[in-house]
């Protein structure tokens, strides 16, 4: 074999190796929750909240897993994204249709460009904007402020997907429409919305699994409490916040393992389920 | 009939304009209160002294702050990252959108990756503390394991999905018959990379990287559990320290006054960093967007 053949089966050699190391963190980061979390999961996990760090301790000593769960987090975690994407999805659908339907106006480019500067906002920045319009104000730590949080977050996301729809759909399709005499409203909300339902809920989903993992900007708005709370004006945990506190309590460190194991099964159901929607409702 | 149906129409015109115009609010406000946030600190200090000095001193009656050590842990880690990042988000960005474009193997890759990206922050952080740092540890790099290069590490492996992801695309991008007219003639697949595909796709390659920057820059979580947390100029790629994200993650919650003060300034800084990292990544996109 010539020189120039061996370096190229070479190369090919070396980015498969390389991809392939790539999978490992997968393989390792999911290896390693479900070995040490797996034992702590049964059904006072999802029902009971986490004991105080005395009984924690006692436990341990005794040789038994740590008693009660994370109920306070998955609650918390509920209610902070879906009052974030109750406001969020309006919100992110509107504008983008707004930014698809009239895309070359100043006010377009600068809400585009803005959209762009928003994704790339660093999360622990929106802890410190939601603590300063809605903590400072309300005086207190609540669901409100993660959810506002929460839903900064999400917001770009949304126009940007919804956007990229709404521009690979046919312009016949909205013609037509118009051709038949429907009103304006009822050709974006009967006619496209629903033609590109597969892009914008594959969107959303991406959103909302986006923010789920979210600790950052929760820090110091919803704070965390160590009760199951439903008042959203009131100091709320959310899962990967408890895994913070569990993760900074000596005895109760037992606990991040399952819980960390249900949030990214929570995320990889989330995932799938959006790529299974794209392929599934693909604009052809 | 007609009109209150014409009349139903101009509204929900409106509220698109509004849903769009939202955005500018947000992002109005959000400096605005940024701004107003950090009045203290640099009033206090100055913006130029307050950025380029590294005192962090607390104590009442002395108090003393200041961003430059935290400027270059951020900077430090991220770099760090971001050179860790690229042989791994290169080859993967080959094998899907060059050697294996469109094969099973590829989505299935596509999918880890993606999978990656998914995983949380603070997830990356525990796997980083519990299993990555005995292991830098046994080594004998940095104090008990912590420091720069475990969290770079660690960023670099949350920012190889987005690297990779991007600068894939870039590659799918490249023309077929201009390939094609290369190994008429006898070139081999390596040939066709380097002298057409990464000519042709290193200026979007370019901006997936920096675009990659602008996300390590303002990782929080996984940093914060790794980079040690200490307030000084860190020295070495051993040293700990702190990053901007992590001074504020960590002492934000018990602040008040010129400190609180002065982690919105921080925090001003970092979304000033971060905007003009994502700034430059997103013209040279656009850039090579036109072209193609």
């Amino acid at each position: 074999m010539s020189r120039r053949i061996i370096k190229d089966k070479v190369a090919k050699i070396v980015v498969c190796l390389f991809s392939g190391l790539t999978v490992i963190p997968l393989a390792a980061i999911i290896w390693e929750l479900v070995k040490k979390g797996y034992h702590q999961i049964n059904w006072d996990f999802f029902t009971k909240v986490a004991p105080n760090t005395l009984d924690a301790m006692l436990a341990q000593r005794s040789g038994q897993i740590i008693p009660g769960g994370i109920a306070n987090g998955i609650t918390g975690t509920l209610i902070m994204v879906v009052m974030a994407a109750l406001l969020a999805v309006p919100c992110g659908l509107f504008a983008g249709v707004y930014l698809s339907e009239k895309p070359h106006t100043g006010f377009s480019k600068a809400v585009s460009f803005l959209t762009d500067l928003l994704q790339g906002v660093p999360s622990i920045i929106l802890g410190i904007i939601a603590y300063a319009w809605v903590v400072k104000p309300m005086g207190s730590y609540s669901a409100i402020a993660g959810s506002i949080a929460l839903f900064i977050m999400m917001l770009p996301l949304i126009v940007r997907s919804t956007e990229e729809t709404m521009k690979m759909l046919p312009s016949n399709l909205k013609e037509s429409a118009l051709a038949l005499g429907s009103s304006y409203r009822s050709v974006i909300l009967k006619v496209l919305l629903p033609s590109s339902f597969g892009g914008l809920f594959t969107g959303i989903l991406l959103a909302i699994s986006r923010v789920m993992g979210e600790t950052a900007p929760l820090m110091f708005t919803a704070l965390g409490s160590m009760q199951v709370n439903w008042d959203v004006t009131a100091p709320t945990n959310a899962i990967p916040l408890l895994i913070w506190q569990f993760y900074n309590d000596p005895n109760l460190v037992g606990m991040i393992w399952a819980s960390s194991l249900f949030i990214m099964i929570l995320i990889l159901i989330l995932n799938i389920t959006a790529s299974r929607v794209a392929r599934k409702w693909k604009i052809r | 009939m007609k009109s209150a149906s014409i009349v139903k129409d101009k509204i929900f015109r409106q509220l698109l304009f509004v849903a769009a115009a939202l955005i500018i609010l947000i992002s109005a406000g959000m400096i605005y209160s940024l701004t107003t946030g950090s009045f203290g600190a640099f009033s206090k200090f100055g913006f130029f002294k307050f950025t380029f000095t590294s005192a962090w001193n607390p104590t009442a009656g002395s108090e003393n702050y200041g961003a430059l050590s935290f400027i270059i842990g951020t900077l430090l880690t991220s770099f760090v990252a971001l050179l860790l990042c690229i042989p791994f988000s290169l080859p993967v960005a080959l094998f899907t959108g060059e050697y294996f474009k469109g094969t099973k193997i590829a989505s299935f890759l596509g999918t880890v990756t993606d999978l990656l990206a998914g995983i949380p922050s603070i997830v990356y952080g525990l796997w980083g503390f519990y299993t990555l740092r005995p292991i830098v540890q046994s080594l004998g790099l940095g104090e008990n394991g912590f420091g720069i290069l475990t969290a770079g590490f660690v960023l670099a492996i949350m920012i190889i999905p987005y690297a990779a992801s991007l600068s894939g695309e870039f590659f799918k991008l490249v023309p077929d018959d201009l390939k094609e007219g290369a190994y008429s003639m006898g070139a081999t697949r390596l040939e066709v990379v380097r002298h057409i595909s990464l000519p042709m796709a290193g200026t979007g390659i370019f901006a997936s990287y920096v675009l990659a920057l602008g996300r390590a820059l303002g990782e929080t979580m996984a940093v914060t559990m790794l980079i040690g947390n200490t307030n000084g100029i860190p020295f070495g790629l051993t040293s700990t320290g702190n990053t901007m994200a992590s001074i504020i993650a960590n002492q934000f919650g018990e602040a008040d006054g010129l400190k609180l003060s002065s982690l919105i300034a921080l925090g001003l800084l970092l979304f000033l960093l971060t905007a003009i990292i994502n700034l430059i990544g997103r013209l040279i996109m656009k850039r090579v967007a036109v072209k193609v």
